[in-house]
């Protein structure tokens, strides 16, 4: 019994141990330090209630990065599933004829998934850089007038979220084709059958239905990513000009670790994980009222 | 095939390509001479290609020493997450002990628990042990993946009961099962595993910004903005040539095992 007992200690006890130390425990302390003052190195910490909670709604900094990340999700997670859909689509379509050039399609706007996004930061920077960059001697090429991408206050939140963009459409593609895969042929045969001829009809009566749990996983995926969007903001802006790209996860990390306001970063970072568990509470919601056909 | 048909795949080709666009700077600066790019008429690719700016960013920068770290701190994460991960994972499949279930209710709560919303306590205990500034703090804190105990143990499940009883009355210890039993039947999801915690840690920027400030230390995410930050607008070839050689290693790694690395990437996702 007793050697039974060791043997369960450890084959889990590790992995119950790091469990607590490292997600719980964390969790529940930036639940107590969103409550109080705590600076990082300070010696004591004082318990003020909300404060934080009304320093982050009622400053126009704090709404501010609320605001541009809603801003930015609302951009990206439209697009980036649109875009997704419609180039697996075209993808699923082009592949019995034109195996070959179908992944080497796939392949392509997959890349941007498994590449290094700092990096691609910086290819993109020097990209829309205002003298030396390809874009705008594009952009003068076609006799349209040169952009400021990452310095126009108006304009910067927009190329981040086209970034944003551009790094999650293969995503979404590769999990829409997972689920194109998988719906039966007989489908399209019994909806030709029942007079669905032309495209449109066969994609609004079949696909577009069985499509249904995928599309949910897309968009739950792709909104928890785009709320988190933090290495972009990072390398290319720091969140300027002037806070224009200000983003929640940023200015967690500026508030907590380059102001060192342990107390306000918390209550930024329970903001931030609250927000995303409704978002998850939504998809169970949607799924208990069966928005799918299986 | 029709004219019709073809407008679609014209679209999708030219999205492609504005994908690729990129990567396609990124390697073709990388390979132009200063005077390139340093000049008012700027071409996609470059007239007269040179390796100089590689050979630049591998002699004078500090680059190989972030593409060591990184694979100090992908590797040293990957092989504690195995070590941690792979025998609870069976337990969690194969034993019945007592909080099970409370630990695999654990396990699926802590799913939804993203790595910023733990960083500042994770931080604040670092700092207090003293270990800011060190492997450990870049490695440590991943130990614990809710993801890779959840994903194993619904790939060690598939194994069937009998196969399990079978190693027992042979006389192999549980230890012995979990490494030699369950992993080797495993392995297609211990693979997709390792390749996303290898790309999700060699590319995160977030915690090496926070849990180090020695540049002796940067993992390549953090090592490329140092230099960026370093030069004086000077080096762009330097730096997109170490921008082009950190991507490589798991750029090469996804066009030479595309089925694996997409599963690893969103694969894992599919089956949730």
């Amino acid at each position: 019994m007793i050697r039974r007992a060791m043997t369960d200690i450890v084959l889990v006890g590790p992995a119950a141990l790091a469990v607590v130390l490292f997600i719980f425990l964390p969790v529940a302390v930036v639940f107590i330090l969103a409550f109080t003052d705590y600076q990082v190195g300070a010696s004591r910490a004082d318990w003020i209630g909300f404060e934080n909670f009304a320093a982050l709604f009622g400053s126009r900094l704090g709404r501010n990065a609320l605001i541009n990340t809603l801003v930015y999700a609302a951009i990206v997670i439209p697009a980036s599933v649109g875009f997704g859909l419609l180039v697996a689509l075209g993808l699923h379509g082009l592949t019995p004829r034109m195996p070959r050039l179908s992944a080497v399609l796939r392949t392509i706007y997959f890349l941007p998934v498994a590449a290094t996004l700092v990096a691609m930061a910086v290819s993109w920077q020097m990209l829309l850089h205002p003298s030396l960059g390809l874009m705008n001697s594009w952009i003068s090429a076609l006799g349209l007038s040169p952009q400021q991408w990452l310095s126009d206050r108006g304009l910067v939140l927009y190329t981040l979220a086209a970034i944003g963009v551009w790094q999650s459409i293969g995503y979404n593609m590769v999990l829409f084709l997972a689920g194109l895969a998988a719906i039966p042929a007989t489908l399209y045969d019994a909806a030709a059958v029942d007079g669905a001829e032309n495209g449109w009809t066969r994609f609004w009566t079949v696909t577009w239905p069985m499509l249904g749990p995928t599309t949910l996983f897309v968009l739950i995926v792709t909104a928890a990513n785009a709320f988190r969007v933090f290495e972009t903001v990072a390398t290319m802006t720091q969140g300027g000009p002037a806070f224009a790209s200000d983003t929640i996860v940023y200015s967690l990390y500026r508030e907590g670790f380059v102001y060192f306001k342990a107390g306000y970063a918390s209550a930024i970072t329970v903001v931030f994980f609250l927000a995303l568990l409704l978002l998850t509470a939504l998809q169970v919601a949607l799924i208990e009222r069966r928005v799918h056909y299986r | 095939m029709r004219p019709a048909a073809l407008i679609p795949l014209g679209l999708i080709a030219l999205g492609a390509a504005g994908v690729l666009l990129p990567f396609v700077w990124m390697v073709s600066v990388s390979l132009k001479p200063h005077a390139e790019i340093f000049t008012p008429d700027v071409s996609l690719l470059p007239a007269r290609p040179t390796l100089l700016n590689y050979w630049t960013a591998l002699t004078e920068t500090e680059i190989p020493r972030y593409l060591l770290n990184g694979a100090i701190v992908t590797g040293g994460i990957l092989v504690l997450q195995l070590l941690v991960t792979v025998p609870c994972a069976y337990a969690l499949a194969h034993r019945r002990f007592p909080g099970r279930g409370l630990l695999f209710g654990a396990v699926v709560a802590a799913l939804l628990v993203p790595f910023h919303v733990t960083a500042i306590p994770i931080f604040l205990g670092l700092a207090q042990a003293k270990l800011l500034n060190t492997y450990t703090a870049l490695i440590l804190p991943f130990v614990a993946s809710a993801f890779g105990l959840f994903l194993l143990r619904q790939a060690f499940a598939q194994i069937p009961a009998e196969l399990v009883d079978a190693a027992r009355v042979d006389g192999m210890s549980e230890m012995g099962i979990a490494w030699r039993v369950a992993f080797p039947l495993g392995l297609p999801t211990v693979i997709a595993f390792s390749i996303f915690s290898v790309t999700a840690h060699w590319n995160d920027l977030f915690w090496p910004l926070i849990a180090v400030t020695d540049p002796d230390l940067a993992t390549p995410p953090r090592g490329i903005l140092y230099f960026r930050d370093e030069e004086s607008g000077d080096d762009i070839g330097p730096l997109m040539a170490g921008a082009t050689l950190i991507t490589a290693p798991l750029i090469l790694g996804f066009l030479l095992a595309q089925r694996r690395f997409t599963q690893g990437l969103a694969g894992t996702g599919l089956k949730r």
